[in-house]
């Protein structure tokens, strides 16, 4: 078959949120789910100024480590216009020889591409992941959540000290 | 299990750090990018089906008591993969200034008027053949502040996600000819041979007579690799 050239991507912009928000964009999983915690973050440029006008999408596994259940919904979609993002989840089995992760999607004004980045959680093994295992040692730790009160937080460096890693995919 | 993977398709993209576009320096990565094989994470994605999209959401002048001002336009094409085949059943959202350029956002300030039957948003779902069709207003262009005098060329943002996390895109469609193009440093950072894939074509055959304009614009997702990858570890 011929090959198609693909379509250039361009920048959300700053006035995603009409065309981006939804109400129930943050729930992956409703409300009283057992074992649902809250991942929220802040995003931050390379001055460490918090960036209002993101879109962070999280796609993830159900606890089970598959895609591919019925009702699984597996995505999360939230903006950042109070100062950081928050989606409200349950923690991922393994997959495939992975350690647990979420996938994640950055948009924002001035990132004319999205950023992907991963999430993986403090609690688990994560020596043998091969994707970790592929990203320099003193900047794994950019791809791992901390333990709040009510869930997870998990900030995306997009530059400078810290800058979280982020994926070719 | 064996999975295939999405090609990679880097050559299409503007670069992340596109200095005529001021908004890029400090939301750049520094860093190079880490590669990321394709594993199950990335060659799955969510089924967002007909419940995120009520009978109205394709007509954008249909959404209030009254019509919107301004030019009516059908837009419409296909969502295909890099290999030609088409992609059903999959959600399309797009957003976009009314015909003065103001979109309804609380940050967009600038001295033209809102209008009260026009909201700028728009989602759909492709069809078998992965077609797909609004009905909406011309955008008109708009100033903005990244440069003396800068424009934006009119456009209209779509947001697709294909079949998987890999084949997620964001992008803006453009409509031919527009005089604006030499000056905009967002539609100029793409790959010059690349620009034309986001101009939409203007379509006499699907204009409606005495009621509307028509412009055709297909949107090409990552195609497979042609060699499966050996193991769900890639």
């Amino acid at each position: 078959m011929a090959e198609l050239p693909t379509t250039p991507s361009q920048t959300v912009g700053p006035y995603l949120h009409i065309g981006l928000s939804w109400d129930d964009g943050p729930y992956v999983v409703p409300e009283g789910t057992p074992g649902a915690v809250w991942l929220c973050g802040r995003v931050l440029d390379g001055a460490g100024e918090v960036v209002t006008d993101a879109l962070v999408e999280s796609w993830q596994a159900d606890p089970d480590g598959r895609f591919d259940q019925l009702g699984w919904r597996g995505f999360g979609r939230s903006d950042t216009r109070d100062g950081g993002y928050a989606i409200h989840t349950v923690v991922p089995g393994a997959v495939a020889g992975q350690a647990p992760h979420l996938d994640v999607s950055v948009f924002a004004r001035g990132l004319l591409h999205r950023l992907v980045t991963r999430i993986y959680f403090p609690e688990h093994e994560r020596s043998e992941d091969p994707v970790l295992r592929s990203v320099p040692p003193e900047r794994r730790d950019t791809l791992v959540a901390t333990r709040t009160g009510d869930g997870y937080a998990f900030d995306v460096r997009i530059q400078g000290e810290r800058e979280t890693v982020f994926f070719d995919v | 299990m064996t999975l295939a993977g999405y090609r990679r398709d880097a050559d299409t993209h503007p670069p992340l750090d596109s200095p005529e576009y001021r908004s890029t320096r400090l939301r750049h990565p520094t860093q190079p990018l880490t590669l990321l094989p394709h594993r199950l994470t990335e060659v799955t994605g969510p089924l967002l089906g007909p419940g995120r999209v009520g009978p109205l959401d394709h007509d954008l002048t249909r959404q209030h008591d009254g019509e919107p001002v301004g030019q009516r336009i059908i837009v419409h094409g296909r969502v295909l993969d890099g290999d030609g085949r088409p992609i059903p059943d999959s959600l399309i959202e797009i957003w976009q200034a009314n015909a003065g350029g103001r979109y309804r956002h609380t940050g967009d300030r600038w001295p033209s008027p809102l209008d009260p039957n026009f909201d700028g948003v728009g989602r759909t779902l492709t069809d078998a053949e992965g077609r797909y069709e609004f009905v909406t207003i011309k955008p008109g262009a708009y100033p903005w502040r990244n440069h003396d005098n800068a424009w934006r060329p009119a456009h209209i943002h779509f947001s697709l996600f294909g079949r998987s996390f890999t084949q997620r895109l964001v992008t803006q469609m453009y409509f031919p000819d527009d005089p604006l193009f030499g000056q905009d440093p967002i539609f100029n950072a793409v790959p010059e041979r690349a620009r034309f894939r986001l101009v939409s074509r203007f379509d006499l055959d699907r204009t409606r007579p005495e009621w509307a304009l028509a412009f055709e614009f297909d949107i090409v997702l990552r195609g497979r690799d042609a060699t499966p990858l050996e193991d769900g570890h890639g």
